[in-house]
């Protein structure tokens, strides 16, 4: 298809043309349409702080696995072999955040923006992609608000979310564990958020909250006793702590849980959102029976297995969720601009919408058309005891299965596209 | 009541990492008119070094304890040798900016080797259980970790109020051209002291590995109410900024224990003090007040 360098050129020219007069034509079937004759993927995210272990450039690296993977499943059917990766770090701060947006959107050409941990952010992201009307695909962030009041056409919520931690966790361990809780969030946005949502899964699932307090964001003194030697005077006494802190927080938080020997006092632990690299500076055996949210995890079967073998060639590690949520999405990103036959967003976005799919990450998935929630199956996790880790990394067994459907919440009628 | 002791008890452990980082600080400064912005990334180190140690050689807790203070009081010496004691003669801006520069410096280092996750760290097994003192239990690690730097603190005392050295070091600090005037070599002293500092800081890390969160910014984290302890306590005074350290923990836990349903008011307090202190005794609590030059 692509004899001519200069029929291609030509057509680049008047894509140009076409998407910077703000419409999008039909396709005529077998032009190329690319800007540039390229595609340009961003992954925007945190490379340097409390998030760089989880998303960082691991998650470029797994993008950098989706182009490849991409070539070479098309070959010169390829739509275009000029695929490339612009990164940049946002610090977790939203003015960086909103900066390196526009300048990856404007000045490097990008098509999609990945990744976004952060939810203040992420949300800033969502603003930028709305007014340069470009994709966005959302993975590191928690916040619903993405696929709620501010939901746009260009922005999709890929991996997890508030809702789907709350809803798993919660119910189940109400079900399984303890009516009773006593909930550590801290306080502020992400906190606040997590704790209203845990509150409403565990009344759903017919449990107690029976306590639950804000420790200061950022915690500076480190130290969390006061609410551990709260927990067992409580009355009834709380059969469950849900702590809803993260990275080096949640890491205090659990030294000190076990400090206290709360689980010898029948206090069982539930965490918010957690992820496997949480695990590992732990040790299992510091979270043996903890009980979790997981959007994917990496031995779950043959499949997850093979890719995170390929991941770790890469990278000399295991991945995270998210990681394998990026190369998920630049995957899934990069098969609709095939399809489309163009990068043309609005034709892009009309591809993916209602888009049923099922890959290394996305299971049973589907891209809701109404407010951009990626759906798919989640998974109820717990660390396995010491004894029974075999393998580094191998660290949670999955209980429960959470079908695509149940995981996530219904659309928001927050949502206006 | 036992709720109440309880917190007490948790307020003293916290204090003794913040009575032993202070206590370091203010024989440098003291010594030196050095405010040591790197003492975090000591502590940081320390607690690191722990880790390291455990996890590539297989050095248990006990001996960690020993070797880091030693380890990183060296490299003390070596850095106020080597670029501190270059600066002491002008501005003490210039060594504040030259610390903090250390401190970010020590800080990447780590985080390029080790990365920026939490590494794992378990309580000796020795020290595991928990102690039954009646009304209340609590963790043995907590209850050594209170024993050992009260221990500690007296000993320091012990040593500045009853040795030679111990006088020398209180009067090269309090009138050092007058102590020169008795020949006395004050600039002999300088360097051990200030290794001496950086060795409790080692310390305090190695203390601090097995309840908190060992990463690259611990250091950084605590560093800031470190200062205002030793703000309260008085700059320079080796008394108050021990009595401060303690202090302010105590202050910390009953916060967050009845002051949670306002949280501004918890996570402020510490501050609200220094302010106070400022206002109405500049010099600090305990500190006296420089003689006019």
């Amino acid at each position: 298809m692509r004899r001519s360098v200069g029929v291609a050129a030509a057509s680049a020219a008047v894509a140009a043309l076409v998407t910077g007069c703000g419409g999008g034509g039909p396709q005529s079937g077998g032009d190329q349409k690319l800007t540039g004759d390229k595609i340009v993927l961003g992954v925007l995210n945190d490379q340097s702080g409390a998030y760089s272990e989880l998303s960082g450039k691991n998650s470029v690296k797994a993008v950098e696995m989706a182009i490849a993977d991409f070539k070479a499943k098309y070959g010169d059917k390829a739509i275009t072999k000029n695929i490339s990766v612009e990164t940049a770090d946002h610090q977790n701060k939203p003015d960086v955040a909103n900066s390196k947006a526009q300048e990856m959107y404007d000045r490097k050409g990008v098509d999609a923006i990945l990744d976004v941990p952060t939810s203040s952010a992420a949300l800033k992201v969502a603003d930028v992609a709305k007014e340069k009307k470009k994709l966005y695909f959302n993975i590191g962030a928690a916040t619903t608000e993405l696929t709620g009041k501010s939901c746009n056409k260009y922005t999709f919520h890929y991996a997890y979310d508030t809702y789907m931690l709350a809803h798993g966790t919660g119910t189940v361990t109400t079900q399984q564990v303890g009516k009773n809780w006593y909930i550590l969030y801290p306080n502020y946005a992400f906190g606040q958020d997590m704790e209203k949502s845990f509150s409403t899964a565990i009344g759903a699932a017919g449990g107690t909250v029976v306590g639950k307090d804000g420790a200061p964001f950022p915690n500076t003194s480190g130290d969390y006793s006061s609410f551990l030697l709260k927990a067992p005077t409580l009355n009834p006494k709380p059969q469950v702590l849900g702590t809803m802190q993260a990275g080096a927080e949640l890491v205090n938080v659990v030294k000190q849980y076990n400090e206290f020997k709360l689980r010898d006092k029948g206090i069982g632990l539930a965490v918010g959102l957690m992820f496997i690299t949480d695990i590992h500076s732990l040790t299992p055996a510091a979270l043996a029976g903890t009980t979790y949210t997981d959007a994917w995890y990496w031995n779950f079967d043959q499949q997850n297995r093979e890719w995170a073998d390929k991941f770790q060639k890469e990278t000399d590690t295991r991945p995270s969720f998210a990681h394998a949520a990026n190369y998920s999405a630049a995957m899934q990103y990069l098969e609709a601009v095939q399809a489309a036959g163009t990068d043309d967003a609005d034709a892009v976005v009309k591809g993916l919408e209602g888009k049923e799919v099922n890959d290394v990450f996305l299971r049973n998935g589907k891209i809701r058309a109404e407010d951009h929630r990626v759906l798919h199956d989640a998974y109820l996790a717990q660390v396995k005891p010491q004894a029974e880790v075999t393998e580094p990394w191998d660290y949670v067994k999955i209980l429960k299965t959470i079908p695509a459907a149940e995981a996530f919440r219904a659309p928001s009628p927050d949502c206006q596209m | 009541m036992s709720g109440f002791l309880q917190n007490t008890f948790n307020g003293l452990v916290g204090g003794a990492f913040y009575a032993l980082l202070a206590l370091g600080l203010a024989v440098i400064f003291g010594m030196l008119r050095v405010v040591n912005f790197a003492h975090g990334a000591f502590y940081m180190l320390g607690a690191f070094g722990a880790y390291v140690l455990l996890a590539e050689a297989g050095v248990p807790f006990w001996a960690a304890l020993v070797i880091m203070p030693l380890a990183l009081g060296l490299l003390g010496m070596v850095l106020e040798r080597a670029v501190i004691h270059r600066l002491t003669r002008l501005d003490p801006l210039y060594n504040f900016l030259l610390t903090f520069g250390l401190t970010l410096i020590l800080q990447d280092l780590v985080k390029s080797r080790y990365g920026v996750q939490s590494s794992p760290y378990a309580t000796p097994t020795e020290l595991s259980g928990s102690v039954d003192f009646g009304l209340f239990d609590f963790p043995t690690y907590r209850v050594f970790i209170l024993g050992f730097t009260v221990l500690l603190c007296g000993a320091v005392w012990w040593v500045l109020g009853r040795t030679r050295i111990g006088m020398v070091v209180r009067a090269a600090t309090e009138r050092p051209e007058l102590t020169r005037a008795f020949g006395i070599d004050v600039g002999k002293w300088v360097t051990p002291v200030f290794g001496f500092g950086i060795a409790l800081a080692g310390l305090a890390g190695v203390l601090a590995a097995p309840m908190r969160a060992v990463n690259p910014l611990m250091g950084a984290d605590l560093i800031i109410v470190v200062f205002a302890v030793v703000v309260i306590g008085g700059l320079g005074s080796i008394f108050g900024s021990v009595a401060a350290g303690f202090g302010i923990g105590l202050i910390q836990a009953w916060g967050e224990a009845y002051l949670s349903d306002f949280p501004i008011v918890s996570q402020t307090v510490v501050f609200v003090v220094m302010a106070a202190v400022l206002l109405w005794r500049p010099a600090g609590l305990f500190g006296r007040e420089e003689a006019p030059a």
